[in-house]
């Protein structure tokens, strides 16, 4: 790529990651008015306590950016082990699947070396096909019937939803670099990002102000027809401005990428609440403090990552 | 809290074993400007990277953890990383004066698990069947030098993830000391990640509850005591809502 940088980064990623710094300074002074009459003895509220961490979440964000590619995907990497660490410590596994866990686990750095490399075709097809497969049989030569069926079933789901999932982000940053010449692979990256985590906090403030009809009333009691449909409006429309300044898609296609992802962390969303609720707990781990688990942050992710990179690789890709 | 000989103590409990024995392999004494840079080296790069970070512990009730002694910190035993876990989470600086209490002839059995168990760790090292030392009295001698221990009593690591019947010594100790404040802490998950009998670390979260500490003044005897330890775990147990792993 071309053209002049700023701190390392393409112009346009680094005024979109300005913005966001501008967003969450005047979400600190928000949280400050809202909690002015708080008597300072009490604990950290849990919005304080998410302000906070959001603070975290961004600023690592940045470094790692900034660091380079390859500090990117590592970094990647970290976070998906512990997404798959929570998945699979929430999940009731046995003793006898202890060594194929690991197995799992080492899908990750493979994985993410054929992100690093561009190598689309291994990327695509070596956790559906080879880790499916291996993990299927090192199950199988345990010797164990009872319960195979369930075993290989929660593996294999756990692990297409963390690596392979959240994989693609790592992908999007590298490929993108080659084929868009407007702000990069990190500006297709940010956009993935910050309109899924946008999405999720302007769903939250709709449906919070607003929200009267439930959704999905068995799975996620909190979510409403509000939040949702407030949720993809700001976003479709906070896209259809990102959009043309971060990657190469018009303004039209970013909103209709907004949209898309809307929907996409929406019901990546309410299918870690459906989990949850399925193995009865609240939070997937307590890492984050105001969020719960690295999960609870990514949910929409699971599905928001593999949506957006495939559908843009389809329509913008040489 | 500091001036209790260990001879001049009653040893509840332990009739036929009338001498004070000296404690036969090393315990206390002042660690070296050296060996307290090495273990916290060891802490630093390898045990704290390794719990907090390729593990993963969800805390409860964090502040209820003592960090200095006198004290007495008891968990359930699952795993050899119970112990790795307790210490991780005290700061570095603190690390000589955690003594985990531990069998001498397992962790002594030759140089290597002796380096590390002395070395690194700082085991306060205790002879099974009580023949030739008594146990009681080291731990007895160890709180008067202020240093904090960490007590398994379910004894051995037994089955992953099960809560075995506890053993009366941590009751001996508590009357000894009666004003020592006693911290329950519950482990699980560590029994997952490195059970009894394997060498293969599996990642996973594992949780510390830390429960009220209890003092065995309040309690009544030994018997209460112990009741009421084994009553504070189940709580604390219940809370995670776990179910049992096979």
């Amino acid at each position: 790529m071309t053209g002049e940088r700023i701190l390392g980064l393409a112009p346009p990623a680094f005024w979109a990651l300005a913005a966001v710094y501008c967003v969450l300074v005047a979400a600190s002074f928000a949280t400050l008015w809202l909690e002015r009459g708080r008597p300072a003895s009490l604990p950290a509220s849990e919005l304080r306590q998410r302000v906070r961490s959001w603070w975290l979440m961004v600023g690592l964000f940045t470094l790692v950016v900034l660091a380079g590619r390859l500090a990117a995907i590592v970094a990647i990497g970290l976070v998906i082990f512990l997404a798959l660490k929570e998945y699979l410590s929430l999940i009731p596994t046995r003793r006898v699947e202890r060594a194929t866990l690991l197995w799992v686990y080492l899908t990750i750095p493979i994985q993410l070396t054929f992100a690093y490399h561009e190598n689309y075709e291994l990327f695509i097809v070596f956790v559906p096909v080879w880790a499916y497969l291996f993990i299927t049989m090192a199950l199988v030569l345990r010797g164990e019937t009872q319960g195979f069926l369930r075993s290989v079933g929660m593996i294999s789901w756990g692990l297409m939803m963390t690596v392979f999932a959240l994989s693609h982000l790592g992908f999007l940053l590298v490929a993108g670099d080659r084929v868009i010449p407007v702000a990069g692979g990190a500006g297709l990256l940010f956009f993935l990002l910050f309109m899924t985590q946008a999405n999720d906090v302007a769903q939250y403030v709709w449906g919070r102000s607003l929200g009267r009809r439930k959704i999905l009333p068995t799975v996620s009691p909190n979510k409403t027809w509000e939040g949702f449909l407030g949720g993809l409006v700001t976003t479709t429309v906070l896209a259809a401005i990102a959009g043309p300044l971060l990657t190469p898609m018009p303004i039209a296609w970013s909103a209709a990428a907004g949209a898309m992802l809307a929907i996409a962390g929406f019901l990546g969303d309410v299918t870690m609440s459906a989990l949850k609720r399925d193995l009865g707990v609240k939070d997937t781990s307590a890492m984050i403090p105001g969020h719960g688990g690295v999960l609870d942050r990514l949910d929409s992710l699971t599905f928001a990552a593999p949506v957006f990179t495939h559908a843009y690789r389809f329509f913008f890709f040489p | 809290m500091t001036s209790g000989q260990a001879n001049e103590e009653t040893r509840p409990g332990r009739p036929r074993n009338p001498a004070p024995a000296p404690a036969n392999p090393p315990a206390g004494g002042i660690p070296s400007w050296r060996s307290r840079q090495l273990k916290r080296a060891f802490f630093a790069l390898f045990v704290r990277p390794l719990i907090l970070l390729v593990l993963g512990i969800n805390m409860r009730r964090r502040h209820l953890l003592p960090t200095r002694g006198p004290g007495i910190i008891v968990a359930n035993h699952n795993s050899h990383l119970d112990t790795l876990t307790l210490m991780a989470l005290m700061p570095l600086g603190r690390l000589p004066e955690v003594r985990p209490v531990a069998a001498a002839d397992y962790f002594l059995a030759n140089r290597w698990l002796r380096f590390i168990a002395l070395d690194l760790l700082g085991i306060l090292p205790i002879a099974r069947g009580g023949i030739v030392s008594n146990p009681i009295a080291l731990c007895r001698e160890a709180l008067d030098r202020g240093e904090l221990l960490i007590l398994f009593p379910e004894g051995s690591r037994g089955d992953p993830e099960r809560l075995a019947e506890f053993k009366k010594g941590i009751s001996l100790i508590a009357r000894s000391r009666p004003d020592v404040p006693i911290t329950p802490v519950f482990l699980h998950g560590l029994g997952k990640a490195l059970p009894k009998g394997s060498f293969l670390l599996v990642p996973f979260f594992c949780d510390a509850f830390v429960g009220e500490p209890i003092v065995y003044r309040d309690s009544g005897g030994p018997d209460e005591f112990m009741d009421l330890l084994e009553r504070r775990f189940r709580t604390l147990a219940a809370e995670g809502n776990f179910e049992p792993w096979e």
